[in-house]
């Protein structure tokens, strides 16, 4: 029997809801604001020690909607966060916030700067926002990005909304984790085939027309619904579109309420199911690839053998193929 | 484990993360952003949080982002009431880790008054972004 899509992740015997917890489980169960932000950091950094507080916590997670907040630098996306989180408190809900930026490639710093668009009172407990860098490696992002989620829904949130830029490989994978994508777009964006390219604007659920104050907001919605239309169908979800401005402020309810009806459309039936599966599915791969690509890392440090063929593929006197094979042959004797 | 500690002793793999703010009224954050800057060139992450910022603000955001460092911008000659609030602030809320640094027009007798209170470092309108760099590497190894 399928469990119901939004049945949340069932528990395992052995640590099921009411099993004991460890005490950092148990703080965070307890909203200890403290305990969550050194676990993120924790968890981004991807320590082994973190692995068994994830595992406990992971019956108390599946449950709330996931919103991918994506689209090209300055078109706003952070300022209608900031107005969705307000929306979202005057509901009662509590609001976790992951807003991802890209790490230079160069440094390996970042700058971060969503939180000057994100102003709430200090004293609301019921939002946690939480900054990330993208942090170079593949699927290494994605994996501490799903973990986040999960910590901020058993330390009790009722929606997450997570923001990333949409330009790049690692962009349209955080914003594939979400149960519902929002893609934003402004009026004249001549690079909205850019997007598209990205892959972004086949996943999206629901599209923002933001910047609606300014001229061409009609025209662009237009376009896109033009650009849907001969889009493959066979999906029954048609992607809807929503004129906003974080500015005015206008649209945000109408917002809210179009990713809402995404969000009973997935836990109608089928479909919500079937995306669930491939989620978790996704994240399988991306476990054990990751581990194999640290193994295969820890080994080219260390194994003078694996750096000596390194070596000759670079000197010209063994070919990349050949090389791999041998790479790829030693691993797995380990 | 106690859970207000660390999962996990070793911080190696992570960046340093510095929050930069600018608290008080007044208007431009040029000097701010500049140093944001630099610190990422020096593989920092850096949560900018921009201007008009209240000590509660600042505090809260950097014990949500878990930072290392906070660096503060201040013009507005508001420095001797503003930045004493942020560090009894973080003594409030026992989070002694978090190192500040501040950086703007401070007079001396101030500076020292500020660094005594523990503000770990001052920079003036002349100090060079690569000894803001190699401070800000300096206070974040000295965290507890
Ligand atoms: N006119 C107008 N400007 C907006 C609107 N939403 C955001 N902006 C401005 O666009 C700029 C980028 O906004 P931000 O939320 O940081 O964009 P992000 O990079 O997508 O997160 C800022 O200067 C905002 O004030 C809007 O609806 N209308
Ligand atoms: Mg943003």
């Amino acid at each position: 029997m399928n469990p119901p899509p939004s049945g949340g992740n069932r528990p395992r015997k052995a640590s099921g809801p009411g099993a004991r917890l460890s005490p950092t489980a148990r703080a965070i169960r307890a909203g200890d604001r403290r305990v969550l932000a050194r676990l993120i950091s924790d968890v981004e950094a991807r320590e082994p020690a973190t692995r068994s507080i994830l595992e406990e916590l992971y019956p108390y997670t599946g449950r709330i909607p996931v919103i991918g907040i994506s689209g090209p630098l300055g078109v706003g996306k952070s300022s209608l966060v900031n107005l969705l989180i307000q929306h979202l408190r005057g509901r009662g809900k509590k609001v976790g916030v992951i807003a991802v930026d890209p790490t230079s490639p160069f440094s390996g710093g970042a700058v971060l700067g969503d939180r000057i668009r994100i102003q709430r009172p200090a004293e609301d407990t019921g939002v946690f926002l939480r900054s990330m860098a993208s942090r170079g490696h593949s699927g290494g992002v994605s994996q501490s990005t799903r973990e986040v989620i999960r910590l901020l829904e058993a330390f009790g949130m009722d929606v997450v909304l997570v923001e990333t830029v949409g330009s790049g490989q690692v962009d349209v994978e955080i914003h594939e984790i979400a149960s519902t994508r929002v893609v934003v777009l402004v009026p004249h964006l001549g690079d909205d085939v850019q997007t598209m390219k990205a892959g972004l604007f086949e996943i999206a659920d629901v599209f923002a027309v933001n910047k609606a104050d300014l001229p061409g907001a009609d025209e662009a919605a237009h376009h896109l619904m033009e650009l849907i239309r001969t889009a493959p169908a066979g999906e029954k979800w048609h992607p809807r579109i929503v004129k906003t401005s974080a500015q005015i402020p206008l649209g945000i309810p109408e917002l809210w309420e179009v990713v809402e009806a995404h969000e009973s459309y997935l836990r109608e039936g089928v479909p919500g199911e079937q995306a669930r599966q491939r989620r978790l599915r996704q994240e399988l791969r991306d476990l054990v690839t990751g581990r194999f690509a640290g193994e295969l890392e820890d080994a080219m440090d260390r194994d003078p053998a694996l750096d000596r063929l390194f070596q000759k593929v670079a000197e010209g006197t063994l070919d990349p193929y050949r090389a791999a094979d041998r790479v790829y042959e030693s691993l797995r004797k380990r | 484990m106690n859970p207000q500690e660390s999962v996990a002793k070793p911080r190696s793999r992570r960046p340093i993360r510095v929050l930069i703010a600018k608290p008080g009224l007044d208007g431009h954050d040029r000097g701010a952003k500049v140093v944001a800057r630099a610190l990422r060139d020096a593989g920092m992450e850096v949560i900018y949080a921009g201007l008009r910022q209240t000590p509660e603000d600042i505090v809260e955001a950097a014990l949500e982002e878990d930072v290392d460092i906070i660096g503060l911008s201040i013009l507005s000659g508001a420095h001797m009431v503003l930045l004493p609030q942020v560090v009894s602030l973080l003594k409030k809320r026992k989070a002694h880790r978090i190192r500040v640094f501040a950086g703007g027009i401070i007079p001396d007798e101030d500076a020292g008054r500020l660094r005594r209170i523990g503000i770990r470092a001052i920079f003036g309108p002349g100090t060079s972004l690569e000894s803001i760099v190699s401070t800000a590497r300096k206070i974040a190894g000295s965290r507890a």
